[in-house]
């Protein structure tokens, strides 16, 4: 599964672990929220990097102590019709100001990339290699969007308040 | 009317060849049949019985004239030359091809037209009242918030893959024609005591196999607060909506199950997070998106001009006029209804013809405007009182002056097992069939106003528990069986209907309607009380007698 990051096909530097994997002395780990929970203090005084895996059904607000410590959290998409971890995405971004790495995994397809930069993402497990290539041009695809979220992108109402100022309305 | 800007042209357009993308991926085989349903889905495509249909969105309910226009060209060039209206302010093509769609979604852009989230789990078309900005009474033109939330909700990044579909209504007026009540999020808009614009917001309407009227969360939601009190809504569902299983994903069973104290202080909390972002919407939004809705330049006309004294003396014209004209808040003008229920025909059927001859009256008499309600039947919104006459001749011409408007015939069906893959009966044939029985119009006018409502099956697409007559086909033993309640309505005093009796066959069900009618020409009181309020003084057992003790 080809993982996207920075708008571009790269290695996957972490290594996933199952709940009883024994751990490896170094090296990037992603973790299972029930097991990174349990082992926190160990997980993260170990060299090499320490991200959680974060079920779409957990509350976000659990994570929130570790936020300033892990380097990835990874959202679940189980299916690409739950959508669940969009709204965890938003909140761990625009509540909680998380501001490390956020990786979409599970079922990812190209059509969900522009609803995932918005709610927050900025890495992908692509399901299929097509859709990782296609990644940069999919990105692109709006130029337009109504809804004010954390991404900075300007939405259409507040586009139009600026046309209207330098139109100069009024005059 | 709306009129788009480079802004919102420019999206359209964009989703336009994302959907393009799409299908071709499809055709290609890169795309699983299971991957493209929910992509085609948040398009508008369904895979029914006989071939693919498309609903496009018609936003709460308005059209100009080239917006019905492109809609022709789409029946006539992409299907088989008609289209039909739904309950829910769409149009519906029943035989499309995959490969077409592109060309028909380029088409309708071409006049802002398009067909984003009217099916799928996300947030779908935004309804309001068909009568709109001319209804005499009303608070102010719901339509300005119905924009403003139709665009909010437009591509959401965080609720386009939401539990289960999501329907907004919105209504200005007290007597509510947008059905609000059986919505998944119903606002009435209301000004609060220093006379601010706001909304008495609704939660968890909805018909379906488990109905509920909605419930009021919140007395008052400033204007200003609207998009993120909606939002906090949503963000309450999308986590904890359920996902088990499809019949308990709706978020009236989310408001059932947690009740709807928790549920409110679930997103009174939300709301406290997000209120004062960039969701608040200040004065000068509001005015914009207003500045983009065009009025008519409405002429000094008198009350009772000559040409209406005149043709009165028609007792045709008296009759539609009677039926189908209702006041309009600018003196001289009137809301037309033209029923698309003519006798023995589908419920909600126009052709292309018929579309293209009503764009150019729309153009004629009412502005270039035309409007759509959740009844099945459209409206042209201003017409001069001066050119009822003209008007009324013109439309009988096309078949489109059937004066039974509210009346028995005047029926709302889903399209049920003729194309639907999810019916399990048979409903227009029922519609045609009742509409055969009661088509003579002293009769009809005898009864007075009775809602029949006709579903397919126990989604509730033809909202046969809101109808004063609800008519429900469902599947037996290999056989189609129709379970019949009497009392529901649909509109401010929404109410379920309650069964009464045992399922009828196919062949019974006319037979027993005229039973139930019967009944009530029996039992009611005056003249004038009508069918609904008798049912609600006697209740259901005096028609139950009735209908089943010769059965």
């Amino acid at each position: 599964m080809p993982l996207v990051n920075g708008g571009k096909i790269a290695d996957d530097s972490f290594v996933k672990l199952a709940v009883d994997t024994p751990l490896p002395e170094s090296g990037d780990v992603l973790v299972p929220a029930e097991r990174f929970i349990a082992e926190a203090d160990a997980l993260l005084k170990r060299a090499g990097k320490v991200g959680v895996i974060w079920p779409n059904n957990r509350d976000i607000d659990e994570l929130v102590p570790y936020l300033g410590k892990v380097a990835t959290v990874a959202l679940v998409f189980p299916t690409f019709r739950d959508g669940r971890a969009y709204s965890q995405a938003r909140l761990l971004r625009e509540r909680y100001n998380y501001r490390g790495d956020l990786r979409a995994t599970g079922q990812i397809l190209r059509d969900q990339f522009v609803f995932m930069l918005r709610a927050g993402f900025d890495s992908f497990e692509v399901k299929k290699q097509a859709d990782a290539e296609a990644f940069m041009q999919t990105a692109k695809r709006y130029s337009v969007f109504y809804q004010p979220t954390g991404d900075g992108r300007i939405t259409a109402l507040h586009r139009r308040m600026q046309l209207r100022h330098s139109e100069g309305v009024g005059t | 009317m709306y009129a788009y800007d480079e802004i919102d042209r420019t999206l359209v357009n964009e989703r336009v060849s994302e959907f393009r993308d799409q299908v071709k991926r499809r055709l290609s085989g890169e795309l699983t049949e299971d991957e493209f349903k929910i992509l085609r889905l948040q398009n508008g495509v369904y895979l029914q019985l006989h071939a693919y249909m498309f609903r496009v969105a018609i936003p709460y309910g308005t059209l100009a004239s080239n917006q019905l226009r492109a809609l022709a060209h789409v029946a006539r060039k992409y299907d088989r030359g008609y289209g039909h209206f739904t309950t829910r302010q769409n149009i519906q093509f029943n035989w499309i091809k995959l490969a077409e769609l592109p060309d028909a979604l380029e088409d309708l852009a071409k006049v802002g037209i398009h067909a984003m989230q009217t099916s799928g789990n996300n947030m779908r078309n935004v309804t309001s009242d068909q009568w709109a900005g001319v209804a005499p009474g009303e608070i102010e033109d719901p339509r300005i918030w119905s924009e403003l939330i139709r665009q909010h909700t437009t591509l959401h990044p965080e609720f386009s893959f939401l539990p289960r579909k999501f329907k907004i209504a919105i209504t200005a007026s007290d007597h509510d024609r947008a059905a609000i009540k059986i919505h998944d999020i119903g606002l009435k808009l209301i000004k609060n005591e220093k006379g601010e614009t706001g909304f008495e917001v609704l939660v968890g309407g909805g018909l379906g196999r488990t109905p509920f009227i909605g419930k009021t969360i919140k007395h008052f939601v400033h204007g200003r607060d609207i998009l993120s009190y909606i939002e906090a809504i949503l963000r309450v569902y999308n986590q904890y909506g359920r996902r088990d299983n499809i019949y308990k994903a709706r978020i009236k069973i989310l408001v059932h199950e947690l009740g709807i104290e928790k549920f409110s202080r679930e997103v009174e909390e939300e709301w406290q997070h997000i209120r004062n972002s960039s969701l608040q919407i200040d004065d000068e939004v509001i005015e914009d998106i207003r500045s983009r809705f065009s009025y008519p330049a409405y002429e000094k006309l008198p009350h009772m001009p000559d040409e209406l004294r005149q043709a009165a003396a028609d007792a045709d014209f008296e009759a539609w006029r009677k039926n189908s004209v209702a006041p309009h808040k600018v003196q001289g003008y009137s809301i037309v209804t033209i029923s698309l229920k003519p006798i023995g025909a589908p419920p909600g059927d126009a052709t292309a013809d018929q579309m293209d001859a009503l764009a150019d009256l729309a153009d004629k008499y009412s502005f270039g405007e035309i409007r759509v309600g959740h009844e099945q039947n459209l409206a042209l919104p201003h017409v001069a009182k001066r050119d009822l006459p003209a008007l009324w001749k013109a439309l009988d011409k096309l078949g489109l002056a059937t004066p039974n408007v509210n009346l028995i015939t005047d029926i709302i069906a889903c399209p049920g097992l003729d194309y639907c893959s999810l019916a399990n009966a048979r409903s227009i044939p029922i519609a045609q069939e009742l509409t055969r029985r009661f088509a003579n119009h002293e009769l009809a006018n005898l009864i007075g106003r009775l809602h029949i409502n006709i579903s397919g099956c126990i989604n509730a697409c033809g909202h046969h528990h809101v109808g004063h007559i609800g008519i429900l086909g469902v599947e037996k033993n290999g056989e189609e069986v129709y379970q019949i309640t009497i009392g529901g309505r649909a509109d401010e005093g929404a109410a379920l209907g309650n069964l009464i009796g045992p399922g009828v066959k196919f062949d019974e069900v006319a037979d027993v309607i005229e039973d139930v009618v019967e009944a009530y020409l029996a039992l009611r009181e005056r003249p004038d009380e009508l069918f609904i309020d008798t049912v609600k003084r006697l209740g259901v057992e005096p028609f139950k007698e009735r209908v089943y003790a010769t059965r």
